[in-house]
Order: structure tokens, then C-alpha cells, then sequence
């Protein structure tokens, strides 16, 4: 909706985004050029509403970005003490030996547990703090292209009603117009995702591959608490083709970070990311730790898997693609938010080159990006998930494990991601069924109680922000051939069949929705498009998240 | 409209607003009690302005667009991160705002008392403040204000009308709306039903980080902050059971008289 009414500002850098990459590119721009402005925007209520991370994030970024964090006082409190990986059997969890060795990737040493949220409100502070104009509750709906360059973004409407129709107290969105536009939206940002489309960016390049994290945080007694205790599992529940795993991290005030994330090249229609997440607490290597604990809050994102074979062109005239958005994560590692960090202060510096320079395009953010450690930590790791995808857990942790001990990362072979996750479902007729116990309201819950503890709320009277391009493919493919492998795949209880057994129709439950973006992946006709609803809503997560 | 529209419209010169804005728990954040049973989270939560507070902000700034004031001052008192609300206050129309700090929850009546002092050096023509605080609610400060300067008093708002040196009040009671024409100044409450507050556009946001903001300290205006009251516990309601699909009437009847002990 394009109004021709609404105001505009210029700036020299606008930032899509406040998490980790966003804030970095922000307070790198500010250091290198204090005359440089930077307008950074994020469509949750508040910086950090919408960060849903582990976390045990490596310092590396943070301490080239700000090497006096700890003066500043960073809130990384818990350095990482003692951690275990371990391959759960349904009753068994057998523990990893000589983890530093087989998985060094994973070694934490130096790393710490955090609530991101929290890291994320910091950075912001220190941002304001060098200059940075930071506007939370603005979500980017509109790119801005003109003569093939993007010049900012639009922030969306706000008071129009369900119908589209602007309502008693509508406020047109501002156009924020860049020399330069960073995209920092996290994985499957929505407009990244027409900036991707416009300039062909992911030309030559693999799919993309995702995973969906869900996340609990949960307050225990103290004295089981044991700060600092990071652990990881694979194996049980999932089948060996299914890549994913659970966390548990002891962090802060006698809290403890549970989660799981499930690749969502998943096969099985029938798979619930959400209630293996939920059946995993009642293994005993988990369960001891939650019991005669509090859940306090709930959360799910979706994060980019694909690695180095997966990231597209960075740039573009105009502007570039940083952390998740572009697809920095390091899976084998399970962490971004140092990458994140990196890639969003090249970007900076590729910004700041190119404001000096007078260019459209900031291309020297590729290779900036190409000599650091960013790059090749991501190339030593790159054969990790796509041997998951290709020999399934038990044949890929043998080549985890091969890759890091004989070849150092150093193979001269990459493997590839062949196809989308959207392509990856089998019929519903062909997949087993899983047992999923029934939530017993103590460790184990349901989606809508998960849900109420994200504290998500959207204007109710608002057009939907998840749009099937051609709705009569729901019944046709989505029903018929997978039986609405959405109802199961979201962790938010948005999509619900209704009518199951006389005339079965999909019913979008919108205002639950908490930004996973799971939909605009894993729809098997790429049949929903997320589209940011009205600033500020969406889960509202508490620091600790 | 009224009265208003009339050109025999008589509005004193300067005809201010003061409307006091308190920093609350988001609405939409579940509260959750500390694990020592003192109180609730508040650090790390999301605060915004409490409901009812917009709401007469919105009010304010409306009577003075419609001309019936000529400038609305927005007041909070607490922590020095209630100037945040205070800003979006200002996006919100408000011309400028005093923060008053004093630390956390202050009480109503040491509010009340703060408030009193800014009225004697602001001299406004309406305070309008917001029914209650959707964290204690106490429903008290606009009441107590009321009391301690002996001004007239329209709570529960739902429609607002100045003119002449009066204002119309429609207050919502139980059954039904009861009509009070008080003089100014005068203190109003503001009710759910008031009006549907306006968003805080990201120009106006822009636009309000250069208006005027004046922090005091609570000591400097001779009011005792201390409290009054003591918390005794704070628990969080006891969790609903769930329900039970029964097969019978028999078995109700069953679960009614030996279970549920009701029959």
C-alpha cells in the first residue's frame, strides 16, 4: 500500500533490524565516521522482543567491535564451565568422549551463556550512545528500488483495519530513506527475501537450508542450578535422516535455556518440531534438570543451515545483506551471533569505503568478507550439515568427526544442499505417525499455554500478515497429499484445520503468530508469503530470552 | 460539538493541561512473581505507558487541537527510564514533559503530593490522568489529588466536554452514565471508553526527541516519598484444574456428590 502522503527522512545508512548484526553494522558505522547517520529500525515492541538465540555466543566479534565489553559491562556473566554432548537412545543418553577432539567445533572454552535479548538491549545502548537513532516498534515493509537501486525502506501502515481499509486513528508508514541499506532481518527476512528476488541473489548459489529452534526458558531451584553446564544432545527422538537436537545451558539468576532445533528438510509430514521439543524434557538427561522448575517463557525462529555453499550475492546497488538475512550462521558450531557481528561490521566498513568513494554498491563487503575469519571459519565447517543431510546423524557424525580430526576442514571436495526444504515432504500416506504424549502441564505443555508466554499480541483488527498466494492449493495439496503439515510445524498454533471431518478448511490464527517464519520455508508449494504485520506486534520476549 | 463551536466561545488566555503518564508493565507482558514472593519482575520486562494514561493524553491533546487548551504538559514520577514514556507522550502530541524522580513505585498519596506542587507552579486548568494503573490498580491519584486541592472531580470519564470556564464530564457508573458539570480547574479521570489513543508515528517520534523535557527531584519539592505500606506477600492465582470429558449423566452425578462434594 503506497500512500501518497507519507513523510520521508534521509539518512546516510538504514538498518533493517536490531539484532545482533544490525547494532554491530550500527556502532562500526558510528566509530569509523561520527558524521555518517544511521537510522536502524525493528519491528518488535522493543530491542531484544523479538531474539530468540541458545545462547552461548563466542566473544570474538564483540571484543574486535567494543575490546572494552567487560568495562562497559557487557551482560555475558556466565562463562561456559562444563559441557556434554550426548547421543540419546529412548531411555539412554550416552555421553560423546574426547568431545574437544571429535567435535572441536563445538569446544566452548571462552564462550559464554547469555539471554541474547539481553546482549541485544545492551548493543542498542551502546549504539544511542555513539548516535545511532534506534526506532523499535517499526517493522520494514516496503523496499524502496529506484533506478535499480534501493534508496531505504518504508516503514508499514499502521491503523488499517482487517478489511485494508485505513481505520479512525491510521497513521501512513515514512519512507526512511539510504545511500546505503543494510539488511539485518535475521533468517528469511521478508524483504530480504524481495531484495533476493530483484537483484537474482541467490543465483549460483545452493538453496538455502533452515532449521526451526524453539526455545523455553525456565527458572529452577537453586540448588540444582550449576551456572555455566552447556549441554547438547542428538539422536532419540528423531529418526537418523532427521537432522536436529536438543540444548539445555545453565545461565544468570538460577535460570536454564532449554531448546531444540529440527533441520527443516524433515521428510515426515507427520513430524511436530514442537511436541519433540516438548517429549525430549522427559528424557532423563534433561528431565533432572527441569523438574521443581518454573517454565517462564516460550519462543521459536527459524535460522539458516546452508553455510558457506548457501550464501548469496551480498550486495546489490544500494546496499547489502548481513547476518542471518544473508546466512552467516555456523551450524557445525551452533552459533551466529558472532558471525552475525562480523558480517554486519564489514559491512560497515564497506559502507563507509564506499561513502568516500561515491559507489552505488558496497562490493567490497564480499571481499572483506572473503579475508577474514568469518569466511573461513564457515569454510572449515562447510562439509558438516550437507553430510547430515546426505548420510543422516550416525553417518554424518562419523563425518563430523573424520572432517575435523584427519581433513582439519580442509577437504578438497564441498558438498551441496540439492534441494529446497519447501521440496523435501513426503505424502502423508507414505510417513509413520509419532507417538506424542499428552502435555502433563508440568514439564511438558501445550502449544496455546507456550504461546501465552511469549507474550505475543497483535492489533486484532489488521489485515492478515500471512498471505496464501492462491488459496485453493491448501485443500489440494497441503490437505490432500501432506494433511497440513502447518498445524504441526508451526510452534504457534497459527495454522488450524477446522471442520476436520466435513469439509476441512485452514483457519490462520494470525495474532498467535511469533515470527518464526517456519511457514514461508517448510509450505510445500511456497504458498505462504509472511509479511510484516504492524510494528510492534509479535512476541513481546522478556530479557533472559 | 456543543458549546464549543460557538463564537461566543470564552477560553481563558492560557488554558494548560497537565496529564501525569505512569511507567508500567506492558499489557501485554504475564506478569510474573518473584521467586521471593516480594513483588513482580519488573527488571528486564517490557514497560510502556500505562492504558488508561494514553488515553488521557489522547484526551488532552485533543482538547487542546480542538482549542479548548493551549498547551498539554505530561508528568511522570519514578525512575529516570520513565522518560521514555514521557517521550512517547511527546510523539503523542503532549507539548512538554517533567519527570520527576523519586525511585521505584512511588505510592498514591506521595504522587498525589508531588502532583499538588506541579499544579501550585504549573497552574493548569485540567489534570487529567488515566483512572487507575494496570499494575497496582489502585484507582487513587487522581481522587487524593482532588482531595488535597480541594478541586471538583470527574472520574471515570467516557466523554469530555470544556466550555465556559466548565467542564462536561459523562461518567461511567454502574448501569449507566452520570453527567457532572464541574468548574476549572478540575481534576478528570480518564475510562476506557474515552477515545481510542492515537499511535505515536515514527515522524512524530522523531519530531518529540527535541521537545523540551525538565527532570526534578522529588526531594527538591519537599514531598516525603517514603511508603506508607507494606507488601505482605504477592502470589501469583492458583492454576485452573482441567477439565474432564465425562461419558455419563450417572457419572456427574457420581463426580458432583464425591468428588466435587457439591450435591
Amino acid at each position: 500500500m503506497s500512500e501518497p502522503v507519507r513523510e520521508s527522512m534521509e539518512f546516510d545508512v538504514v538498518i533493517v533490524g536490531g539484532g545482533p548484526a544490525g547494532l554491530a553494522a550500527a556502532i562500526r558505522l558510528r566509530q569509523l565516521s561520527a558524521d555518517t547517520s544511521v537510522c536502524l529500525i525493528e519491528k518488535g515492541g522493543e530491542i531484544g522482543a523479538h531474539i530468540v538465540s541458545g545462547a552461548v555466543i563466542e566473544p570474538r566479534a564483540l571484543a574486535e567491535l567494543l575490546p572494552d565489553w567487560q568495562e562497559r559491562g557487557a551482560p555475558l556473566n556466565t562463562p561456559v564451565t562444563a559441557e556434554d554432548m550426548f547421543y540419546l537412545t529412548p531411555t539412554r543418553g550416552l555421553r560423546v568422549p574426547f568431545l574437544d577432539r571429535v567435535m572441536p567445533h563445538m569446544a566452548n572454552h571462552g564462550n559464554y551463556v547469555v539471554s541474547l535479548g539481553e546482549v541485544c538491549r545492551w548493543l542498542a545502548a551502546q549504539a544511542e550512545e555513539l548516535g545511532v537513532e534506534i526506532y523499535p516498534g517499526f517493522a520494514g515493509a516496503e523496499v524502496l528500488i529506484e533506478d535499480n537501486r534501493v534508496v531505504g525502506v518504508a516503514t508499514g501502515d499502521m491503523g488499517v483495519g482487517r478489511d485494508g481499509k485505513p481505520g479512525a486513528n491510521y497513521q501512513p508508514g515514512m519512507e526512511l530513506r539510504g545511500r546505503y541499506t543494510l539488511f539485518a532481518e535475521g533468517c528469511r527476512g521478508s524483504l530480504t527475501k524481495q531484495v533476493m528476488a530483484h537483484y537474482d541473489l541467490r543465483k549460483g548459489v545452493d538453496p538455502q537450508t533452515y532449521g526451526l529452534g524453539i526455545k523455553e526458558v525456565w527458572e529452577i531451584p537453586a540448588e540444582n542450578h550449576r551456572p555455566g553446564l552447556v549441554q547438547h544432545s542428538f539422536g532419540w527422538p528423531l529418526d537418523d535422516k532427521t537432522y536436529g537436537g536438543a540444548w539445555l545451558y545453565h545461565f544468570g539468576e538460577n535460570l536454564v535455556s532449554y531448546g531444540f532445533v529440527v533441520g527443516l528438510d524433515y521428510a515426515n509430514t507427520w513430524l511436530s518440531p514442537f511436541e519433540e521439543m516438548q517429549r525430549i524434557k522427559l528424557h532423563p538427561v534433561f528431565r533432572k534438570h527441569l523438574e521443581g522448575g518454573r517454565r517462564i517463557t516460550y519462543g521459536a525462529r527459524a535460522l539458516s543451515e546452508g553455510g558457506l555453499q548457501s550464501i548469496p550475492r551480498l550486495t546489490f546497488p544500494g546496499g547489502a545483506l548481513i547476518g542471518d538475512s544473508a546466512g552467516f550462521l555456523n551450524v557445525p558450531k551452533i552459533k551466529g551471533t558472532h558471525t552475525a557481528m562480523k558480517s554486519g561490521m564489514l559491512a560497515a566498513e564497506a559502507v563507509v569505503d564506499a561513502i568516500k568513494a561515491d559507489r552505488v554498491e558496497p562490493a567490497s563487503f564480499t571481499q572483506r568478507v572473503r579475508k577474514s575469519w568469518l569466511w573461513e571459519e564457515l569454510r572449515a565447517s562447510r562439509n558438516i550439515r550437507p553430510a547430515f543431510a546426505r548420510w543422516g546423524a550416525k553417518g554424518g557424525a562419523v563425518y563430523a568427526a573424520l572432517d575435523a580430526m584427519v581433513l582439519r576442514g580442509r577437504a578438497p571436495w564441498t558438498l551441496h544442499f540439492k534441494h529446497e526444504d519447501s521440496d523435501t515432504l513426503e505424502p502423508a500416506a507414505m510417513c509413520e505417525k509419532p507417538f506424542y504424549p499428552k502435555p502433563d502441564g508440568k514439564l511438558t505443555f501445550d502449544r496455546l499455554s507456550s504461546v501465552f508466554l511469549s507474550a505475543t499480541n497483535h492489533e486484532e483488527d489488521q489485515p492478515i500478515h500471512l498471505r496464501l498466494k492462491n488459496p485453493s492449493l491448501w485443500k489440494t495439496v497441503n490437505w490432500n497429499v501432506f494433511r497440513a503439515p502447518e498445524a504441526r510445524y508451526c510452534p504457534a498454533g497459527v495454522y488450524e484445520v477446522a471442520d476436520e471431518d466435513t469439509n476441512p478448511h485452514l483457519q490462520i490464527n494470525a495474532q498467535n503468530c511469533v515470527h518464526c517464519k517456519t511457514c514461508d520455508i517448510k509450505d510445500p508449494t511456497q504458498n505462504i508469503d509472511w509479511t510484516t504485520p504492524e510494528g510492534g506486534g509479535g512476541p513481546n520476549y522478556p530479557v533472559g530470552m | 460539538m456543543g458549546l464549543l463551536d460557538s463564537p461566543a466561545l470564552q477560553v481563558k488566555d492560557v488554558m494548560k493541561i497537565l496529564v501525569p503518564v505512569k511507567r508500567v508493565v506492558d499489557y501485554n507482558i504475564k506478569p510474573r512473581v518473584k521467586a521471593d514472593g516480594s513483588g513482580v519482575e519488573t527488571t528486564g520486562v517490557k514497560m510502556s505507558m500505562n492504558p488508561f494514561d494514553e488515553i488521557a493524553v489522547e484526551e488532552a491533546v485533543r482538547l487542546r487541537e480542538k482549542g479548548a487548551a493551549t498547551e498539554v504538559v505530561a508528568v511522570s514520577i519514578g525512575v529516570q527510564q520513565a522518560q521514555d514514556t514521557l517521550r512517547t507522550a511527546l510523539a503523542m502530541g503532549v507539548d512538554r514533559a517533567i519527570l520527576v524522580l523519586s525511585g521505584e513505585s512511588p505510592e498514591p498519596l506521595a504522587v498525589a503530593k508531588v502532583l499538588r506542587k506541579l499544579v501550585e507552579k504549573e497552574e493548569p486548568g485540567l489534570v487529567i490522568l488515566g483512572k487507575q494503573a494496570i499494575d497496582d490498580d489502585m484507582n487513587a491519584t487522581g481522587q487524593m489529588l482532588a482531595g488535597l486541592l480541594g478541586w471538583g472531580q470527574g472520574t471515570f470519564a467516557s466523554k469530555v466536554e470544556v466550555a465556559d470556564g466548565r467542564v462536561l464530564v459523562s461518567r461511567e457508573i454502574d448501569g449507566g452514565a452520570e453527567d457532572v458539570s464541574l468548574s476549572l480547574p478540575a481534576i478528570i479521570t480518564a475510562d476506557l471508553r474515552l477515545n481510542e489513543p492515537r499511535y505515536a508515528s515514527l515522524p512524530n517520534i522523531m519530531k518529540a526527541k527535541k521537545k523540551p523535557l525538565e527532570t526534578l527531584q522529588a526531594a527538591d519539592l519537599g514531598v516525603d516519598m517514603a511508603p506508607r505500606l507494606t507488601i505482605v506477600s504477592v502470589a501469583e492465582p492458583a492454576s485452573r484444574q482441567a477439565g474432564e470429558k465425562l461419558g455419563s449423566v450417572a457419572e456427574l452425578v457420581e463426580k458432583l456428590r464425591n468428588e466435587a462434594k457439591v450435591i
